[in-house]
């Protein structure tokens, strides 16, 4: 394979495509409302020298891993009972539509008038948009279980952990991790909208400012570091985590 | 020393469409001695696995018992399935320890009767079919059950595999003898693994009749013997030809 077919150089090339295409519709423009990636870099690396943006930026990530954790393991949970109980899963199947329909905006502004605008209230509102999302998902995976491999576990007396961990949880994995990816892409734009609404911090918050001040640079900037924060998670964590849960595929 | 009774009584499933009940078993009784291996021979849909599924444990839903003599205990069962039914995420070993207690020595010893020692650590997608088979029976033999149920494990396997895989089976029980329920429509398999043959009919499922297999186990490697053997068996049992 030539060099330049490579992957990581296609992805180089690609990358570099793209600023350079910015760059030059920038020049074009030479307006305000669209800064340059060069006076983007320069906000990008004072407000970390400040140590405004990795403050926000933390903040933000704290709700995100919190609100996610709590959202994967009781949809988890629930999926894999509604999966299995089929009465359950007739009974509660018109309250996840309900839950799926009710926009997130709606779930947010009632978490905070009902709870105040708290720190509980946020990470709920999140959580609640998220969870139905996740049940779905794992619930279809739950129902696909093959009955011959669970025909085997309770014939060898496996018992419902080893079941659990050697016989269902690996065939739910790809349903899991599909849950995980589309659950960040969710979780951290509706993160933003909690965080405008009702907190002090994060970035959100800070979005919202700049948006007041007109501050395009600064809102780039932020957002350069928050694709590069995401795409690191699914670079370090779940890529790796994938590769380990398939090496026994041919 | 102990024997295994089994009697089913009724096992019936009923029709969705017009709610009759369709009896699948209906006063099936069986006896099954120490280490005795017995092939079970009857058409395809006379309710084999349906009885195995009940033996296992895995179908609760009938009316009979399942008992060992002297001491009234439930057997102990190691099920070797018609698929392999192998954990595909998990590898060889490990496949077989977490169906068993088996010690290191035990699983080496199974491993290396039944050729399988150096696929120990493969993943179960990396094998052939004959060698998942293969580890399909090590997995029940490790359990060291009180019954083992093989439902048909060399079917679709090429004759020389299926062949040299029965060979190992029948080494492999000689040296740990157990009592052996076999499924099969083979006939010329059935004589060469059985003990003793019981022949059955369908809908609902009862015994034709039962043959004790005469031929010493060394003379069974030649085919003409069996073929023999055989021949007499459907002058001696005409009733049997419908079967086969």
């Amino acid at each position: 394979m030539p060099l330049i077919y490579r992957p990581p150089i296609l992805a180089l090339l690609s990358i570099s495509l793209f600023i350079l295409l910015w760059y030059g519709l920038a020049s074009y423009l030479d307006s305000a409302t669209l800064p340059s990636p060069l006076v983007v870099t320069k906000v990008l690396v004072n407000e970390i020298k400040t140590g405004e943006l990795p403050y926000h930026l933390g903040k933000t990530l704290y709700r995100l891993v919190i609100s996610f954790s709590i959202a994967m393991l009781l949809g988890c949970a629930i999926g894999i009972v509604l999966g299995r109980n089929k009465p359950l899963d007739y009974f509660f199947d018109n309250w996840l539509v309900i839950f799926l329909n009710v926009p997130a905006l709606v779930t947010i502004i009632l978490c905070y008038v009902w709870f105040g605008l708290n720190e509980v209230a946020a990470i709920l509102a999140v959580v609640i948009n998220k969870l139905p999302n996740v049940i779905v998902t794992i619930r279809e995976g739950t129902r696909a279980l093959d009955t011959e491999l669970l025909e085997l576990a309770k014939c060898y007396h496996f018992g419902k952990h080893k079941t659990l961990r050697h016989v269902i949880w690996p065939q739910l994995h790809p349903f899991v991790m599909a849950a995980t990816r589309s659950g960040l892409a969710l979780i951290w734009k509706i993160v933003l909208v909690v965080e405008m609404l009702g907190r002090s911090d994060g970035m959100g918050y800070q979005l919202h400012l700049f948006f007041q001040l007109f501050d395009v640079a600064s809102i780039l900037a932020y957002t350069v570091a928050f694709v590069t924060l995401i795409q690191g998670i699914e670079l370090l964590i779940l890529k790796p985590l994938d590769k380990k849960a398939q090496r026994w595929r041919r | 020393m102990s024997e295994l009774g089994i009697q089913v009584i009724d096992k019936s499933y009923v029709n969705p469409a017009d709610k009759t009940a369709k009896h699948v078993i209906k006063d099936l009784k069986l006896n099954l001695g120490h280490n005795e291996f017995v092939c079970l021979v009857g058409s395809s849909g006379c309710g084999k696995t349906t009885l195995l599924n009940i033996l296992a444990g895995l179908d609760t839903q009938f009316t009979g018992n399942i008992e060992l003599t002297p001491q009234h205990l439930q057997p102990k069962v190691g099920y070797v399935f018609q698929n392999p039914r192998l954990l595909p995420w998990r590898t060889v070993k490990e496949n077989i320890q977490l169906a068993s207690n088996a010690s290191t020595e035990t699983l080496d010893f199974l491993l290396q009767s039944m050729g399988m020692a150096a696929e120990k650590d493969s993943f179960p997608e990396h094998l052939s079919l004959g060698m998942s088979r293969r580890v399909s029976i090590i997995r029940a033999f490790a359990t060291d059950p009180d019954l083992l149920l093989m439902d048909e494990p060399f079917v679709s396997l090429d004759p020389p595999t299926a062949r040299q895989v029965r060979a190992l089976l029948v080494d492999l029980w000689c040296k740990r003898p157990h009592k052996v329920l076999y499924v099969t429509h083979d006939l010329r398999e059935a004589i060469t693994l059985a003990d003793r043959l019981i022949f059955l009919d369908s809908q609902p499922m009862s015994v034709i009749t039962e043959v004790a297999v005469t031929i010493p186990r060394e003379e069974r490697n030649k085919e003409y013997v069996i073929e023999q053997f055989r021949q007499q068996l459907f002058i001696d049992y005409p009733e049997i030809i419908k079967l086969l």
